[in-house]
């Protein structure tokens, strides 16, 4: 420290980092339940979390038979994607990352369209059933995402609006520029943006403690003046209140927060990407512990009388519901020559008019 | 009516744009009280408000994020880059999500926005800010790239920019910012995008250049003139899409072609065209396709830009070849 040396040093400020948890790791609650948590929607809660697992095992398999592209699983960190859709009101936009499955499905999205979009057609963006049509399509260049969604954000406050923002990205897209460069935006004019980090302590193969020096992540936010908090991240309702709250916030024209939510990946980064080369197999075990979904399940088992027969009946409504977006993506039509080229412009210039031509005649 | 300046007509133009429509912004650096380091923005905070013309945080990136985003929800950004030198950091923004948010939704969303930069040398600036890097963008699929080279065009277009349905890099030749007086009416008509302008005739050789080249392709083609070699010229304008009807019908007449550029050679847009010509117009060419353009090197500081760029006599020298090959 460079306090320590022989002079008077004035203090200037003092920041402080919060966590908020609702039920911990053994399903115990730590406080008081928010009045959202009904039974009713904490079984919908549990509902939504076993629905993104579902659909994502079976984009897995998909890919493993090659039916399916290159794809990024959420398993383990459900909870997170799972509380921000929760959260959000159909009037709010979402500035998605790649692991956001849980909200997309809270958004319109089906996983028709998830598939569709994973197994190469762009048609999956089109999104026909969304809750908003802002709604932004995946992003995949690492927190670029959050800069558009800053000037969404400046847009709705340009016009006066009383809805916000919701970006999302890993702990890895907090070390890029655009993170810093959009918190600040957002600070400066306190604009109705939430930015959600999934902190599930891997970037592909680089651990958290390799991306930054920094003890939370939540706390990025202080140097942009924006709120900020950090969630257990397998606490669904913890995130799901969380993330309502900074909304309510936003929409009050209270500013900008950054929520760190704390999970584990407990799958590969994408079907492309093998992670036992580099995870601790101890490690992977404790996170194991922790999934949010066992920690529901156990909690909605000692209280709620869910049991086995229950729990039967759901992931079989689930799985078949899985099963048969699947088979209607699997049916859809494929792309044609001309998508490549229809949508380039509002008005094709003359030339890709003459090149999708020469593509049909197959020059 | 008085004559105004090319940068007084962009401010003409962006007025135009916040007058007539609540959706447009205008933002950047240093763009609202101080109206821009070139003035480009003079007044423009004091007539329409700190609301729509907005100095922003000191980050390329976020400007071109914070204008795709507000695009994307149906305002009308017009946002500034205060030098194309610093444009890079905004580069994955430009290409991964303007350029290509229309195709990767398939139409759902689109991104109607205008980023403007001065761009070019000759004005002895500073080290980085004197680049040319038209050609970077040229080659992005989804972007349409505008150069003007006179006040009226500089009008004209930036208006045909600001109404149009998709994203548009508006890059400003500095170097004749005020090097050029026209009447130029302030009646908000756009000119069509996507079209090269021939502005003087001849049967004998096509010139095409684009921005503050112009003067000396221009002025190359008037001295050409009075050796009997008459030319056409044309200011291509629209650096993406390009305009190839006009040049092959150019070319196709006189069958000599130089194209005069101040970025450098390689990879350049003058490589694009005179590859074209070759594809197209092979049979019609009397001589090989010359390019006089900016070298293959950095974009010199000061003391030797003016090496640096094509000259009146650089144009005339390559000319001389064109004409005398057999």
């Amino acid at each position: 420290m460079i306090t320590s040396a022989p002079y008077q040093f004035s203090e200037l400020a003092q920041f402080h980092v919060h966590r908020l948890q609702f039920m911990n790791e053994q399903s115990e609650l730590t406080q008081a339940l928010p009045a959202f948590a009904t039974d009713e929607t904490l079984l919908e809660l549990y509902r939504l979390m076993c629905f993104t697992r579902s659909g994502d095992e079976k984009a897995v398999n998909l890919q493993r038979t090659g039916q399916c592209g290159t794809y990024p699983a959420s398993t383990g960190q459900e909870a997170i994607s799972t509380g921000i859709g929760h959260a959000m009101a159909d009037s709010d936009v979402f500035c998605p990352y790649y692991r956001d499955q849980g909200t997309l499905l809270q958004r319109g999205v089906r996983w028709e369209d998830i598939y569709t979009y994973w197994g190469g057609d762009e048609a999956g963006n089109l999104i026909p059933e969304a809750v908003n049509t802002h709604d932004f399509p995946v992003s995949v260049p690492i927190a670029s995402q959050f800069q558009y969604a800053a000037g969404i954000a400046f847009a709705m406050a340009y016009r006066g609006e009383s809805n916000a923002v919701v970006a999302t990205g890993g702990e890895g897209s907090t070390s890029e520029g655009d993170f810093h460069e959009a918190l600040n935006l957002a600070g400066t004019h306190q604009l109705p943006l939430v930015v959600v980090i999934n902190n599930n302590q891997w970037a592909i193969s680089v651990p958290r403690d390799s991306q930054t020096s920094s003890q939370t992540i939540a706390q990025k936010g202080i140097a942009a003046g924006v709120d900020c908090l950090q969630v257990d991240g397998n606490d669904v309702i913890a995130v799901r209140e969380a993330v309502a709250l900074a909304l309510e916030k936003a929409r009050s024209k209270g500013g900008p927060t950054l929520i760190e939510a704390l999970s584990y990946r407990l799958c590969d980064h994408t079907t492309a990407d093998d992670f036992s080369r580099y995870a601790d197999e101890a490690h992977l075990k404790a996170a194991k512990e922790h999934e949010p979904i066992a920690r529901m399940r156990r909690y909605l088992t000692e209280h709620h009388q869910w049991n086995d027969d229950k729990e039967n009946a759901l992931l079989s409504d689930l799985n078949s519901h899985v099963q048969e977006a699947a088979q209607t993506y699997l049916n859809r039509s494929k792309p044609k020559i001309d998508d490549m080229f229809n949508h380039m412009y509002a008005h094709l210039p003359k030339e890709l008019e003459e090149q999708r031509e020469l593509a049909k005649e197959g020059y | 009516m008085t004559a105004i300046t090319l940068i007084q007509a962009i401010n003409q133009a962006m007025a135009y744009a916040l007058k007539h429509d609540p959706d447009t912004l205008v933002f950047g650096e240093d763009v609202g009280h101080n109206g821009g380091v070139f003035r480009a923005t003079d007044t423009l905070q004091e007539r329409f408000g700190k609301e729509r013309v907005v100095d922003t945080p000191l980050a390329e990136s976020m400007i071109a994020g914070m204008a795709i985003g507000m695009a994307s929800y149906g305002l009308k950004p017009i946002a500034e880059f205060q030098f194309m030198g610093f444009i890079y950091p905004a580069f994955n923004q430009i290409v991964s999500h303007a350029a290509r948010l229309r195709n990767r939704t398939r139409g759902r969303l689109h991104c109607p926005l205008v980023f403007r930069a001065p761009y070019g040398g000759g004005i002895h600036a500073p080290e980085h800010h004197s680049e040319s890097t038209e050609a970077l963008f040229a080659h992005i699929p989804g972007l349409r790239v505008v150069i003007p080279s006179t006040p009226a065009r500089a009008y004209g277009l930036l208006l045909a920019a600001w109404q149009d349905p998709d994203p548009v890099l508006f890059l400003e030749p500095k170097r004749i910012y005020r090097a050029l007086k026209q009447e130029v009416p302030d009646d908000g008509k756009a000119l069509p995008l996507d079209k090269a302008f021939l502005v003087r005739e001849g049967k004998d050789l096509t010139l095409i250049s684009w921005g503050a080249c112009m003067q000396e392709t221009l002025q190359a083609a008037q001295s050409l003139s009075q050796q009997g070699v008459e030319s056409d010229v044309i200011d291509l304008a629209s650096i993406s899409p390009i305009d190839m009807e006009t040049i092959l019908n150019s070319v196709t007449k006189t069958g000599r072609c130089m194209i005069v550029h101040e970025a450098a050679r390689q990879g350049g847009v003058g490589a694009d065209i005179a590859a074209r010509l070759a594809e197209e117009a092979l049979c019609y060419l009397r001589a090989p396709v010359v390019r006089v353009t900016g070298y293959d090197t950095t974009m010199p500081y000061m003391a030797l830009e003016k090496q640096y760029m094509p000259s009146v006599q650089r144009i005339l020298k390559h000319a001389q070849t064109v004409m005398e090959f057999a």
